[in-house]
């Protein structure tokens, strides 16, 4: 270190940063554009954010050929955080396609929700490349706070607003604890860089302050990814909030929290991590699935079956490192294709107001809009875990790396859990399928955009099933890059 | 063997279907156009699969007796990298066994498309490509030797035949549908956590390579994990036989299944479970099956006569046949765990012959349901004078199913009840009443429904069989014919893998004496 001249950042420094600095952009020149503009166009805001989603994608591209840390060692680009930004962006992509007709249909103000979108990107896929905590604290931050607004985006329905408040209150507590934790974790190690910290941890004899430490932070993202027992808001909030946006923030920040999580878990050697995941993976499966099978309202089915999947993939956190991460990368990219497509179906089925989102109004939609119904029945096959679809391999994969760390019992629960969950989502098949079509409930067409997001996360969802040989390579070298 | 098509035909006869029915998806639009494009496509992939058995190499074993298991078992193999972590491989080929299944599924697909012509009014087109769908997905688990691509395979047979039940079935279809998938799918949840503990231990997924290095004791911890790999596995087949007591699924789906559901799900989809015994229970763990061969006979002789005593008494036909099915299939796991080559052989042929037999049956019942929308014994009697022909076509294979000699039943039955006396006197006398019974509740429900006088007048202008149904027919009772008069013609392939499958077993049996 040469004195000042490496406290200025270098300009491949800020390549490594390129997507958020595009995501940022562009949401800011949404938010001025908004009020300038003399008629309400939410068409226009949404093309631009599309834009700067799709923008933000070729900058991962270009920020993956310049590996390397970036800011002060704070931020850290490897084929690890170019995985999750791919899925974490994509994502956003889709589900601003799916909220052009959401937009018009409610008759929302475009420009903050575009603009809040793509700040909570921001956030989130900063959260995927940073390694220090300060930094991970900062960005969760940036993203939970645009999703608490976007949860009550619906201002007029007090669902919505009551959503938004449960989530606020409960997420800055959970934040709170997150926080407490990077601060007990600094006092029993020195630093906040995950690195610093996982050599301690891995060196010395671990201090007991790391414990309380890990399992502070732990509790903090727990929450963010809804895993039990954290997980009580789910179902309200994903009821209230706008579909779309639970498309988003049940796949988007989740992926990056468990990106957080991997690097805290294997890269910061936590101590405890097999008995804390253990429970909370167990938990979560079973809690998921067991209140997934009582709902009767599809947002909540959803919900409770997200709850489910962040158990089945925090199975892979139990797993040895090398197969552990491919296989919970691999599931969360998996997962945010199916789910954000099933949300997308949601989404457009549901109409003004969210009318309809009730099990019995699917009613005999397999003949009343074959094509629809086809598509959210391979997205709830995928959500079982039937082969064909990505949900199969990540399933696969997640358990067979739990194997081979011996997690038998783990594996055994996760296995019938997966059986017991066939049945709701069967549930919703079966009303599509085998019930005769309910008049009163329209089926519009299905509009340019909310189409093309639909046909992306479908052929996700089916490449990842049937050719997962890429992206499993992709993931398996992004861990030995960063094992190395 | 070395010419190009021998590695890719099983390939096709597995993916033609698929094709075939993603076409009919796009191309045909008139339902007449449907069924016919649906027809020719499994024609074309029945004759296609008769390649198979037609270039099948019979003895590999020939001069090496008691040799060591790498002669050639599994033939037309094809083994392609698929996935590279975790290791998969698109490893196809069939042995003496599965080339019979994958024929039997080939040939009963035309026939259920023949039957359901008229019977599928409604959203044809999703009934044809679903039927062609399940046929892919059926041959796929007799032809993989993947053990992912099996478990694959097995998983994706479950969607088309639970719409094909949920979506053109009768009255309870719904709950017959769900608890179908439900059944198979918790069952099969054991089955994949066996699959994937091998995985963890051998790296591969390789049946062959996993088969070799549990024979060679390469795989750490087996005899800790091996009774309850056996048992994951058989969990899940027993559950699809079905076994007594997870069988209650069956009388419910086939009651409720239309015809060609029913045809596929008694003739086809029951094999999957006896044959998922024979390939990995029996090909993975000789010895814990040899351990649990006694309370597994004691089942499947519950599954005999408990299966025949209630079909005795079933007021409805179809209800009959499940339970017939139940019973027959219990002799042929009966076959299976008396580890004899006569048992083993019968078995294998009784799996084939029950398939034929019992589908013409379901065909014919839903032949009936077609002009009377019921299956009621009590709605019919004295059929035999309006229906003359169609009252042959079912005694004749009423006799085939109840196994008269010279017909297909009887081989096997006969093999498999002296297999089963040959391993223990008493299993082989308690299989043998099932014979019995079988043909009691055959015969007096034929009695029932076609002798004496015509009680319902609605019944007297019922139309004899049309030129379609009489096609459809005319296949399997030639076939039932043809397997009982000449069985050596598939006894000689089949016994080339049965050999192959007892071979560990003697190897057990001489370490046994061994001081």
């Amino acid at each position: 270190m040469n004195g000042s001249l490496a406290m200025v950042p270098q300009g491949v420094e800020y390549i490594r940063l390129l997507p958020e600095i595009v995501l940022s952009l562009f949401g800011m020149v949404i938010m001025i554009a908004d009020p300038l503009l003399k008629e309400r166009r939410p068409r226009t805001l949404g093309a631009v954010a599309l834009l700067g989603a799709l923008l933000a994608l070729a900058a991962t591209w270009v920020q993956a050929q310049y590996p390397g840390f970036a800011f002060w060692n704070m931020v850290r680009v490897d084929a690890f955080s170019v995985f999750f930004h791919f899925v974490i962006v994509g994502v956003t992509a889709v589900v601003i396609l799916t909220s052009f007709e959401y937009m018009e249909v409610e008759g929302l103000r475009a420009g903050e929700y575009y603009g809040l979108i793509l700040f909570g990107t921001v956030g989130t896929s900063l959260m995927s490349s940073a390694v220090e905590l300060v930094l991970i604290f900062l960005a969760l931050e940036i993203s939970s706070i645009a999703t608490y607004i976007l949860a009550g985006f619906r201002r007029r329905a007090a669902i919505s607003s009551e959503a938004s408040l449960k989530y606020f209150l409960l997420g800055s507590f959970a934040t709170a604890f997150f926080l407490y934790g990077v601060a007990l974790m600094f006092g029993a190690t020195g630093s906040t860089s995950i690195q610093v910290i996982g050599d301690v941890l891995s060196s010395f004899e671990v201090p007991p302050l790391a414990y309380a430490g890990i399992a502070l932070m732990f509790v903090g993202l727990a929450f963010k990814v809804a895993a039990a027992p954290f997980h009580i808001w789910t179902p309200d909030v994903y009821e209230g909030a706008p579909a779309p946006v639970v498309g988003f923030m049940s796949t988007a920040p989740k992926a990056a929290v468990f990106a957080v999580l991997l690097r805290l878990m294997f890269e910061a050697h936590a101590p405890g991590r097999i008995g804390l995941i253990w429970v909370v993976a167990a938990l979560s499966m079973t809690l998921g699935n067991l209140g997934a099978l009582v709902q009767s309202n599809v947002k909540r089915l959803l919900a409770y079956s997200s709850i489910a999947h962040a158990g089945y993939l925090l199975v892979a956190f139990a797993a040895v490192p090398d197969s552990g991460i491919p296989a919970a990368m691999f599931y969360a990219a998996s997962y945010a294709a199916m789910n954000v497509g099933a949300f997308a179906v949601v989404s457009h089925f549901s109409n003004a107001g969210e009318s309809y989102v009730k099990l019995e109004d699917y009613s005999g939609l397999g003949s009343s809009s074959p094509l629809l119904a086809a598509i959210l029945t391979v997205f709830l096959l995928s959500l079982i875990g039937i082969p064909i679809t990505g949900g199969f391999i990540a399933k696969f994969y997640v358990f067979s790396a739990a194997l081979q760390s011996n997690m038998v019992g783990l594996v055994i629960l996760g296995v019938l859990n997966s059986a017991v969950a066939a049945y709701y989502y069967l549930r919703l098949i079966v009303v599509m399928y085998m019930r005769e079509p309910r008049e009163e409930v329209p089926v519009s067409a299905v509009p340019a955009g909310m189409g093309v997001a639909m046909a992306l996360s479908l052929a996700a969802t089916i490449y990842l099933g049937v050719l997962p040989g890429r992206v499993l390579d992709y993931a398996g070298r992004a861990v030995a890059e960063w094992t190395r | 063997m070395n010419t190009g098509l021998d590695h890719w035909i099983v390939t096709l006869v597995t993916f033609i279907p698929l094709a075939g029915g993603l076409l009919l998806l796009v191309f045909p639009r008139r339902d007449r156009d449907l069924r016919l494009f649906a027809l020719v496509v499994s024609s074309l992939d029945f004759l296609l699969s008769l390649h198979l058995p037609a270039y099948f190499e019979h003895q590999p074993y020939a001069g090496q007796p008691g040799g060591l298991v790498g002669a050639r078992v599994f033939q037309y193999e094809l083994n392609l990298p698929w996935i590279r972590i975790p290791n998969i491989h698109y490893h196809v080929g069939v042995d003496g066994i599965s080339a019979w299944l994958v024929l039997l599924t080939t040939f009963l697909t035309p026939l259920c498309v023949l039957i359901s012509w008229k019977s599928i009014a409604a959203r044809v087109k999703e009934f044809f490509v679903l039927l062609l769908v399940l046929e892919t997905a059926l041959i796929g688990v007799f032809v993989s030797l993947d053990l992912f691509l099996f478990y694959f395979f097995w998983e994706a047979t479950l969607i088309p035949m639970a719409l094909l039940i949920g979506m053109y079935g009768h009255g309870r279809r719904v709950y017959a549908a769900l608890k179908f998938f439900l059944y198979t799918m918790i069952a099969s949840a054991f089955m994949l956590a066996a699959i994937l503990w091998l995985y963890a231990k051998t790296g591969t997924f390789d049946f062959v390579q996993i088969q070799s290095a549990i024979r060679n004791g390469q795989v750490e911890n087996l005899t800790v994990a091996a009774p309850w790999l056996f048992l994951g596995f058989f969990v899940a087949f027993a559950v699809k036989v079905p076994l007594f007591p997870v069988h209650t699924w069956l009388p419910d789906a086939h009651v409720e299944a239309p015809t060609a559901g029913s045809v596929l799900l008694a003739g086809v989809l029951l094999k999957m479970g006896t044959y998922g015994m024979l390939r990995f229970n029996l090909g993975l763990f000789p010895e814990e099956a040899r351990r649990n061969a006694s309370w597994v006979m004691v089942l499947a002789l519950i599954s005999i006569i408990y299966g025949a005593l209630v079909a005795m008494v079933q007021p409805n036909l179809k209800r009959l046949i499940a339970y017939s099915s139940i019973s027959h299939l219990g002799l042929v796991v009966l076959g299976i765990f008396s580890f004899t080559a006569l048992g083993l052989d019968g078995a294998i042929f009784q799996m084939l012959a029950h398939g034929i037999s019992t589908g013409a049956l379901f065909m014919l019942a839903g032949i009936l349901f077609e002009r009377r929308h019921t299956y009621e014994i009590s709605e019919f009697g004295g059929l035999a004078t309006p229906m003359p022909i169609y009252a042959s076509f079912f005694l004749f294979i009423v006799l085939s199913s109840l196994g008269l000699p010279l017909l297909n039943g009887f081989v096997g039955e006969f093999l498999v009840l002296s297999g089963a006396f040959r391993d223990r006197a008493v299993y082989g006398i308690l299989g043998a009443t099932g014979v019995i019974w079988s043909a009691c509740y055959l015969l007096w429900m034929y009695q029932r429904v076609f002798l004496g006088k015509v009680v319902h007048t609605i019944n007297d202008s019922l139309p004899d069989l049309s030129l379609r149904e009489r096609a459809a027919l005319w296949p399997p009772a030639v076939l039932a014919v043809l397997m009982g008069v000449v069985p050596l013609v598939w006894l000689k392939v089949i016994d080339t893998a049965v050999q192959a499958a007892l071979l560990p077993l003697s190897q057990i049996a001489t370490k046994g004496t061994m001081p």
